[in-house]
């Protein structure tokens, strides 16, 4: 069943009166339950694309379709809500919020989505100890290390029950270890919840990881492989 | 609600650097406003005081046309009916019967031109209070026959506790006024125009030394509430016969003092104005790094599925929060330097202190405690923040996530 399809999708900017054509009419589609990588080099179009998957940016033209809405045609505020229901992100900056423990990053997007309390700690709880967070529920974002920070950004993204998760180069500012450590972790959740995980990356480790793996270059699709 | 309170008290609380810097910025607009307005109020106050509740009182009763042609032929009866008959208007607290008139004062070779005041001993203690201004001897008892002499009057004229004080004047209806007076006190005015040239006497005396038995130049009248000043005097004209008297307020007896006030009041108004900007921009320039620091957080929060317009709400319930605190310790603050400026005021000394002394007026500097003052520099403080706050809250509901994210 695919979750997400992309049709003709362009975004051009239009920086100092230059038009930069990040995205080149790209089509796509994503199945419920896959494990993909985006890679290119660097100014290739993945983050773009990425962001336009997650509602954070418009297209120029095109359309994205996710479970049968057209999000290019949402308003700002509908927008939001359907991110809040149906897609967590995963930042190659972790982007916790500082001043919240990992416990309440997790439970953040629950909180907006109106979930009572007892639902919110029972899965903030199962969430964590499943990154391998258990014992770390109550530290501050300054308190932990990339990698720890990373698996909190997997465990808050998935708190809301998303149809997909969107990882912008999750591993970038990691060691080995700690990719090979949120990669397992990813890949479980993946296969044990079937939550489709879509990544930008450069890194190889991911690649090898991904099940599908899509190259786009200047913009283009150049290559889309399913292992 | 209860959740976005949560979240704001979280934000305060766990960044109490960035915190304590918007509570400083302010705490110091609050601080510094209140201590300059307290200093504004106490000197235009001192002013008043210095010429209204040491002297003229707050309203007076002449004559018709004393005021312009200060002779004793323009007095007028002490009748205890008409004096009872203001003392029964609402706001008036006390009428006060005065003799003055002016006087050659002399001691051995020493000469001064000089202005006698004949009052009532026990009804001048509702108003002047002489008696808290004695500074060596004592204040009149019902048996007095002495004079008053004000302090630098006294030294001019070499004057000690028992000397005695020769007067020479002319008198009711032209007659000639002479007498020879002890000097029972010393009396030290605050204002130093009157310093140097007045004699207080008890009022009989003053009718005996001048030939006006029973007259009066003027009643004195001091009032409960300074501010209902039009309406008292409306009702006192109502009272008394018409043409006959003129009913004076404090104001009309100073012009040049009112002008004085409301000049130095503009230049006040200026400088608050200048602080203001000052302070405003302070606060605003704060609250927009506090916002800006915090961009990408919004951000990411807005990227999850926080609506921008609660993001904003509790953006602002934050910066309220700091905003009271802010000021609830300015004023806090405040209190003790404003209580020590009152209880010590700044006082001038040199070329400053004599252009003070030239207006008349004790060269210092004092503050004032006025509630009026503190609820309003308070309120105008809270609408400085209030509009120091919108900028930040609109960039927030004009957020573009991607732009955040990658700030």
């Amino acid at each position: 069943m695919k979750v997400i399809e992309i049709e003709n999708l362009e975004k051009i900017y239009n920086e100092s009166e230059i038009k930069v054509h990040a995205i080149r009419g790209i089509d796509l589609s994503f199945e419920q339950g896959e494990f993909a990588a985006i890679v290119g080099p660097s100014g290739s179009g993945k983050t773009t694309l990425l962001n336009l998957l997650g509602g954070l940016d418009n297209p120029s033209t095109g359309k994205i379709t996710i479970g049968g809405v057209d999000i290019s045609s949402l308003k700002s505020s509908e927008l939001i809500n359907f991110r809040l229901s149906n897609i967590g992100f995963v930042f190659q900056a972790y982007n916790l919020i500082p001043v919240l423990t990992a416990k309440e990053n997790v439970e953040f997007v629950m909180h907006l989505q109106g979930k009572p309390k007892t639902e919110r700690d029972a899965r903030t709880k199962e969430l964590l100890e499943s990154v391998g967070l258990g014992d770390r529920l109550n530290s501050r974002p300054s308190k932990l290390s990339g990698g720890q920070q990373q698996r909190v950004a997997v465990a808050r993204a998935l708190a809301s029950k998303p149809k997909f998760v969107l990882a912008d180069e999750p591993t970038a500012n990691l060691d080995t270890e700690a990719t090979e450590n949120l990669l397992d972790i990813m890949e479980r959740l993946n296969r044990e919840e079937n939550i489709t995980f879509i990544f930008a990356t450069h890194d190889a480790r991911v690649m090898k990881k991904a099940r599908r793996v899509i190259t786009i270059e200047d913009g283009r699709v150049l290559s889309d492989i399913t292992k | 609600m209860k959740d976005y309170l949560k979240l704001a008290w979280r934000n305060i609380w766990r960044n109490k650097r960035r915190t304590l810097i918007t509570i400083a910025s302010v705490f110091f607009a609050m601080f510094l406003s209140l201590i300059m307005r307290s200093m504004q109020v106490g000197s235009y106050g001192h002013m008043a005081d210095g010429i209204v509740e040491a002297f003229t009182g707050f309203m007076q009763v002449h004559k018709d046309g004393f005021w312009d042609d200060r002779t004793l032929d323009n007095t007028f009866a002490y009748q205890t009916d008409m004096v009872r008959d203001i003392e029964s208007a609402d706001n008036v607290k006390a009428v006060i019967p005065r003799l003055e008139s002016f006087a050659l004062a002399s001691t051995g070779e020493l000469t001064k031109g000089i202005l006698v005041v004949g009052i009532d001993p026990v009804k001048e203690l509702d108003l002047t209070h002489p008696d808290r201004k004695i500074k060596e001897g004592r204040y009149f008892d019902q048996y007095s026959d002495g004079v008053l002499v004000s302090g630098r009057l006294a030294e001019f004229l070499n004057l000690k506790l028992n000397d005695t004080l020769t007067l020479l004047s002319t008198g009711y209806h032209g007659a000639s006024a002479a007498g020879i007076y002890p000097v029972t006190g010393i009396v030290e005015m605050p204002n130093p125009q009157l310093d140097r040239r007045l004699v207080f006497m008890p009022l009989p005396i003053a009718q005996d030394f001048y030939g006006a038995e029973n007259m009066l130049t003027s009643l004195v009248i001091n009032v409960h509430d300074s501010d209902d000043l039009k309406n008292t005097k409306k009702v006192i004209e109502y009272l008394l016969e018409n043409g006959i008297y003129e009913i004076m307020d404090w104001k009309e007896m100073n012009p040049e003092l009112v002008q004085q006030i409301q000049s130095d009041q503009a230049g006040g108004y200026i400088m608050l104005g200048v602080l203001y900007m000052i302070v405003g921009f302070g606060v605003l320039g704060t609250l927009i790094m506090m916002t800006t620091e915090r961009r990408r957080e919004f951000g990411v929060m807005v990227a999850l599925g926080m609506q921008k317009k609660k993001l904003g709400l509790i953006l602002m319930i934050e910066m309220l929060m700091m905003g009271l605190v802010g000021a609830a310790s300015g004023i806090i603050g405040s209190l003790p330097v404003i209580g020590y400026l009152v209880r010590n005021p700044i006082r001038f000394t040199g070329e400053y202190a004599e252009i003070f002394e030239s207006y008349g007026f004790e060269p210092i500097m004092p503050a004032r405690f006025e509630g009026f003052y503190f609820a309003g520099q308070t309120a105008i403080v809270m609408i400085i923040f209030m509009l120091a706050i919108i900028p930040p809250i609109y960039s927030v509901l004009r957020l573009k996530e991607i732009k955040a994210l990658r700030s």
